[in-house]
């Protein structure tokens, strides 16, 4: 029985193919006369054949067009929502003294980081050499962080349960593992574009780029990380009667909160690269700054925002990071623990 | 009705255990089937009962299926195929709540790779099954403290189990199985970390423990000396099937096959046998010498009274409490059950 399993798959592949090329010959406008010409004259051999095309691009377009036209209210509540937060959370922020902000930030990753000194001057570094470069960099670097944190919640909200989902039924992962693939090779340009057309210029076709390319990471270490649990530890909180719930939140994702963290980390330096590359479909933000060094020929202006953005990931790259390690430190107790 | 059934239970890892099976009935070795499908036999046709307030032990080289069959307990593995009920009812009956409710109160285990929890201390650790049962923090601290310390490793109590050696943290994973004080404990190797003296000491806690309160254990070792000490009844397991069910002596005595024998070789018999069990009855006993005669109690271990045979060079006679006179013992008996067959 298994052995005919595996040729009825191969006959559908070829059905699949077939009927794919006869589409693609039906619907071309370049097809010759009548099929009888395609033996006659061989000269089709020589160069790709017009008539062997799949009508994939208007197919898209049209399924596109639908999609705006049945769901563009969904589309649009989505977009004033997230706008309507990077709206204020960024005029909030705008809105603060400098020094105020750069104090909070400097406060925030102390405690985050575990009270690590080290990391919080090298972070304060960072945060006053933003404003330092040029002044125009504050609210901009204001904007893009804005950006990102909102772009990273959303991977959050969605990354980690589909993860766990993942971890635990491995039909979901099989039928999940190539949508992330297709979500990390497809090229960020291409799906700028539908990003555009579904929330217009601006933040949100962004956040949602941000989205795209920076969750699959984050769910494939939530992932990973709940399946690494050592399988005795995760027996024994079954042979003691855990239920499903007590498993994961006591047991699972604790030992998982490494790689979480990891995946998180991750994240944040992907959506801070899509941020920057966002700014060519209009997103405001430090990526700008380049932009405009680079049509303006202006060396000095493109490396200077350059090293704005530098400045940034090591801040992110830093909070994150060190918040990790103090969890890490948490759940997996050095032998040796200074006195 | 026995506290824990097991009927023909086989079990096979792999992607299409179901098209194995019939291989496996129709006998195919462990071997065989790993060569030809893949496939990984862990119990092949395994059945056997315990009795309440018994310790059963189950033995077997590494790989033979002890923690497989272990694990079909408390239903952390579901068979192939075959049964497996505690107290009459069948495990594989049980929905999701019932078997979590199962799990709670029924049985505990210790595992042989520990199975600790290394993000919670020792005390968190050892009061996590009472902790599921949905104990306040104060009354489950109180038990877990008294059983941290009958294994004891008071003083330990907020350190995490990776700052604990191999031996102190599978007394942990002892502390927490005993905390919930189940009928049913399921231990998979748990002594083999600790040294001898250790060991020793709680060996002699599991066998007042059971004297005690007549749990139902059934514990997977190693070592023959350890399934002797504790076992009423030993399981010998030799790839996936179970070749000898019996008491320690008729383990000992009457081997079933030659990998039975290889593990009893080197069982110290002295220290295991019983007078009675040697013994001729009294009317076999014809021509005893019963002129130099000692008097042995029926339930002395043969170690116990043969410096004195050798010494005085008597025979001996075996009574009962009352003084009742059962049997003989002469060199001719001493003899065939001390040589290593
Ligand atoms: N999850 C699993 N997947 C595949 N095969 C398994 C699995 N668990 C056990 N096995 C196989 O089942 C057989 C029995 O394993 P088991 O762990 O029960 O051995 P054991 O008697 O406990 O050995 P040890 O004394 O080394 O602990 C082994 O051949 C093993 O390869
Ligand atoms: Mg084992």
């Amino acid at each position: 029985m298994g052995k005919y399993k595996k040729y009825i798959l191969y006959s559908l592949y070829l059905i699949t193919f077939v009927t794919m090329v006869v589409v693609a010959y039906t619907t071309s406008k370049y097809r010759p006369e009548s099929v009888l010409v395609l033996f006659t004259d061989l000269s089709w051999l020589g160069n790709w054949p017009k008539w062997l095309d799949l009508p994939l691009m208007p197919f898209l377009n049209e399924g596109f067009d639908k999609l705006i036209k049945e769901y563009g209210m969904f589309f649009e509540g989505i977009n004033n929502f997230l706008l309507g937060l990077y709206t204020d959370m960024k005029n909030f922020m705008v809105g603060l003294p400098w020094p105020i902000l750069m104090i909070s930030v400097i406060v925030l990753c102390y405690f985050v980081s575990g009270r690590n000194i080290g990391t919080t001057i090298m972070v304060a570094f960072c945060v006053f050499f933003l404003g330092f470069l040029s002044p125009r960099y504050w609210d901009k670097c204001i904007m893009t962080t804005c950006i990102v944190v909102i772009g990273m919640l959303l991977c959050l909200v969605i990354g980690i349960p589909v993860g766990i989902l993942m971890a635990r039924n491995k039909k979901v992962r099989n039928a999940i593992l190539p949508i992330l693939d297709l979500m990390q090779t497809i090229p960020s340009f291409c799906y700028l574009i539908p990003g555009i057309l579904l929330f217009g210029l601006g933040a949100v076709p962004a956040i949602f780029a941000i989205f795209v390319y920076a969750v699959p990471p984050l769910i494939r270490l939530t992932d990973l990380g709940i399946r690494l649990v050592d399988k005795e530890v995760v027996e024994a909180a079954e042979a003691f009667g855990a239920n499903k719930k007590q498993k994961l939140w006591g047991v699972q994702l604790p030992l998982a909160l490494p790689n979480i963290m990891q995946g998180i980390n991750q994240c944040t330096m992907m959506a801070l690269a899509m941020v920057v590359i966002a700014s060519m479909i209009g997103t405001r933000g430090i990526g700008d700054e380049v932009l405009l060094g680079l049509q303006q020929l202006n060396v000095g202006m493109a490396t200077e925002a350059g090293i704005a953005i530098v400045l940034l990931a090591i801040i992110f790259d830093r909070i994150t990071q060190s918040y990790g390690e103090k969890i890490q430190a948490r759940t997996h107790i050095k032998k040796n623990i200074k006195l | 009705m026995s506290k824990i059934e097991i009927k023909n239970v086989y079990k096979i890892f792999g992607d299409q255990p179901s098209k194995v099976l019939p291989m496996v009935k129709d006998g195919a070795t462990k071997e065989e089937i790993l060569e030809k499908t893949g496939h990984t036999v862990g119990l092949d046709d395994v059945s056997l009962s315990i009795e309440e307030g018994e310790t059963f032990v189950c033995m077997g080289l590494s790989g033979s299926g002890k923690s497989t069959l272990i694990r079909h307990i408390n239903r952390l593995i579901d068979p192939t195929s075959g049964e497996v009920s505690v107290e009459g009812t069948n495990v594989m009956d049980l929905d999701q709540k019932q078997l979590i409710e199962f799990r709670r109160h029924k049985m505990s285990m210790v595992f042989q790779r520990f199975g600790l929890f290394p993000h919670k201390t020792v005390l968190e650790n050892v009061g996590y099954g009472l902790e599921i049962q949905g104990q306040k923090p104060e009354e489950r601290n109180k038990t877990a403290m008294e059983k941290i310390e009958s294994v004891g490793l008071n003083g330990f109590e907020h350190q995490y189990p990776n700052q604990l050696s191999g031996g102190m943290q599978q007394r942990v994973g002892l502390a927490r199985a005993l905390a919930t004080n189940t009928d049913i404990m399921l231990m998979d190797e748990a002594f083999s970390a600790l040294d001898p003296l250790i060991r020793s000491d709680m060996q002699k806690q599991l066998i007042d423990l059971q004297s005690e309160l007549k749990k139902t254990i059934v514990f997977i070792t190693h070592d023959l000396d350890e399934s002797l000490r504790l076992g009423d009844h030993i399981g010998i397991l030799n790839g996936g099937r179970l070749v000898q069910v019996g008491t320690p002596v008729e383990i000992i005595m009457n081997p079933a096959d030659d990998y039975v024998k290889a593990f009893v070789k080197d069982v110290n018999r002295a220290k295991v046998l019983k007078a009675k069990v040697i013994m001729s009855s009294v009317n076999e006993a014809n021509g005893v010498d019963k002129s130099n005669l000692i008097k042995i109690n029926e339930d002395q271990f043969i170690d116990e009274f043969l410096p004195k045979v050798v010494c005085t060079n008597a025979n001996c006679e075996v009574v009962d409490k009352n003084g009742n006179i059962k049997g003989y013992i002469t060199n001719k008996e001493l003899q065939s059950s001390l040589t290593k067959s």
